[in-house]
């Protein structure tokens, strides 16, 4: 592992760890508590409270209200308690979009984790070159920036140019000329594709780092007492580096909630957007697009804490190692 | 890089039966084989973003594609490059980078020492809500951000979409930084302290240089969420003029799609935003990976 890990691990902390205050408070009022952590962490919390907690405060707020056009341009906005999200929530569309976003994000994130395993493995049974070159495969695909990842996947697919039609085609299939982003179905199998491939590289190092700590004597004790590959995968070595697994899996399904530079990306090209939206693109179109700023935020705080009931195992198991 | 002492199992196969032991050799070189084929399949993008950018159009107009590297033609980068918007581009990129990692790093650092060497009240609630915000999703904040940024005035400004970076950075730094700091002990300080150094002046003597790798680490990260971030830039910098790169390349590409798409300048705009990331991702990312998962891989 890198340096940060070693350190930490060479060096533990100690149990009851009371590290000395900056300033032993010899004053005449005894403190109980130092002020030196508090204005340690001002900065931080400042601007945190301004870019992040205002805007929560404003957007729960509004969501309460009728905000619209006539809003923007100085008329008060009236509060209509929970009529926005009544009107949400029983418009068929958003059910359409949040069943999509789900989906998406289910199946991609499933696709990306037994890709990334399944790589994983392969690094550890492979000769050490061949592994070298296919981390430095991910590595290079793992670096591409989102929005030039986006571009270069675009001209891949171009329906006229693109590489994939020309393989297809070269294979026996008819695919001449097939526009692969005008079919909502297609659109999403392509856009799955383009995630998968920005994040198996994640998901295969993180799982690899794990298999690393699985020690060969195990696996070969396995294996002398009858152990078949499969077994030992299904019950010596999955069992061992499940912490990770579940960790990846979670934090897969997280990133795969917020694919609006992806969606977005790829519309682009000129997809129906009312067909192709995940919730981060309906956001944009209904407070950017239409100026319905209550409707917007409605949706915004749907997928905050839509965000947050699932990160929450993720928070938990960092605050343990954060307590340890 | 994790370069990590081998498990493979086929070190008893000396034992078995050399049929058995040919099966092995057979399946180890199909399992090489599959190894090489995903690489392809994984650096081919990239691969192909590179060299379509030094192809002339004319060749990338053909119908066959060409598959070999490089045509050695670096007319589509200078034409990118001296299109005129690219450099209004990069200078508002590299404003908005270096103010998110000075910033980001200065309040991150002051932040993880206070969580590492202190205990104080309200410190666990601060850690959960650090830990709980760096989950959030730009796109659940982004139009309420937008109407701060419009009431302040700071919409298409350097300074409104640095602020909105810092915030959004900032939590991952602090949790990358406190793992930094935790790792070095206190005592090395408090020795020094005996050796008659003030507590200011152990810190900047000891601490400080051990913490180096970390901030390293860390600026790297926020620099290159900084470069990369398109969907905070494309809420609170709508106007052309004041793009960042990723909203650069996309404003290129809608440009060129108006015309038959010049997917040749395209890519070499591409590959123009994406090298320097590559080269600071391939500094960074082992800390990243480890930052992430941490502690579920130590068990």
């Amino acid at each position: 592992m890198t340096a940060a890990e070693d350190t930490r691990v060479a060096i533990p902390r100690p149990p009851t760890p009371t590290p000395a205050p900056m300033r032993t408070p010899d004053g005449p009022r005894r403190r109980r508590t130092p002020l030196t952590p508090y204005t340690l962490l001002l900065p931080a919390i400042l601007i945190l409270l301004l870019a992040l907690g205002y805007p929560l405060v404003w957007q729960l707020v509004t969501s309460l209200q009728h905000f619209g056009l006539a809003q923007q341009f100085g008329k008060p906005a009236d509060f209509v308690w929970f009529e926005n999200y009544v009107t949400l929530f029983t418009d068929p569309y958003t059910w359409v979009v949040v069943g999509r976003s789900i989906a998406f994000c289910l199946v991609t994130a499933a696709v990306t984790v037994v890709i990334g395993i399944g790589m994983a493995l392969l690094m550890n049974a492979v000769h050490k070159a061949i592994r070298i070159i296919l981390q430095i495969a991910l590595l290079l695909a793992w670096a591409m920036p989102v929005v030039a990842a986006m571009t270069v996947w675009n001209w891949l697919f171009d329906w006229r140019r693109g590489v994939v039609n020309y393989l297809l085609t070269a294979g026996g299939l008819d695919f001449q000329d097939h526009n692969w982003l005008q079919n909502p179905l297609s659109f999403f199998f392509v856009a799955m594709v383009i995630v998968t491939w920005m994040s198996v590289p994640f998901v295969a190092f993180s799982v690899y780092a794990g298999l690393t700590q699985v020690s060969s004597e195990v696996v070969e004790a396995a294996q002398m007492d009858g152990a078949r590959g499969w077994q030992r995968l299904r019950y010596i070595i999955l069992p061992i580096i499940r912490p990770v697994l579940g960790i990846v899996l979670l934090l897969q399904i997280i990133w795969d909630l917020r694919v609006f530079a992806q969606i977005k990306l790829l519309q682009d090209k000129g997809s129906i957007a009312s067909e192709t939206n995940l919730l981060g693109t309906y956001i944009y179109q209904l407070g950017v697009g239409s100026s319905d700023f209550a409707m917007a935020s409605a949706v915004s705080v749907f997928v905050l804490l839509l965000t947050v009931a699932l990160s929450w195992f993720y928070v938990r198991h960092l605050l343990k190692e954060d307590e340890s | 890089m994790t370069v990590a002492t081998s498990t493979r199992m086929p070190a008893v196969a000396g034992r078995r039966r050399p049929r058995s032991r040919r099966r092995i050799r057979t399946s180890r070189i199909l399992l090489g084989a599959l190894g090489i084929a995903l690489a392809l399949i994984w650096v081919f993008p990239v691969y192909w973003m590179m060299n379509s950018a030094l192809l002339p159009n004319v060749i990338l107009q053909n119908t066959t594609p060409t598959w070999l590297p490089f045509g050695g033609s670096w007319d589509n980068v200078i034409a990118v490059v001296q299109g005129g918007t690219f450099f209004p581009a990069l200078g508002m990129s590299v404003a908005v980078a270096l103010i998110t990692v000075v910033c980001c790093l200065a309040f991150a650092f002051l932040a993880a020492l206070a969580i590492s060497r202190f205990r104080f009240r309200g410190r666990r609630a601060f850690v959960l809500a650090v830990l709980l915000i760096q989950m959030l999703p730009a796109e659940g904040l982004f139009i309420a951000q937008y109407k701060l940024m419009g009431t302040l005035g700071l919409l298409n400004t350097v300074v409104g979409v640095s602020i909105l970076y810092i915030a959004a950075v900032v939590p991952f730094t602090i949790w990358m930084l406190r793992g930094f700091v935790a790792g070095i002990p206190v005592d090395l300080e408090e020795a020094a302290m005996v050796d008659g150094l003030s507590r200011t002046q152990a810190f900047l003597r000891i601490t400080f240089p051990l913490l180096a790798p970390g901030l390293v680490a860390s600026g790297v990260y926020a620099f290159l969420q900084a470069w990369n971030e398109f969907t905070v830039a494309l809420v609170i910098l709508p106007q052309s003029s004041s793009a960042t790169l990723p909203l650069w390349l996309r404003g290129f590409v809608q440009q060129s799609a108006s015309r038959a798409t010049d997917w040749g300048q395209v890519m070499a705009a591409s590959t123009l935003v994406a090298v320097p990331v590559i080269v600071f991702f391939l500094i960074v990312q082992g800390r990243m990976t480890s930052g992430l998962v941490s502690g579920a891989v130590k068990g």
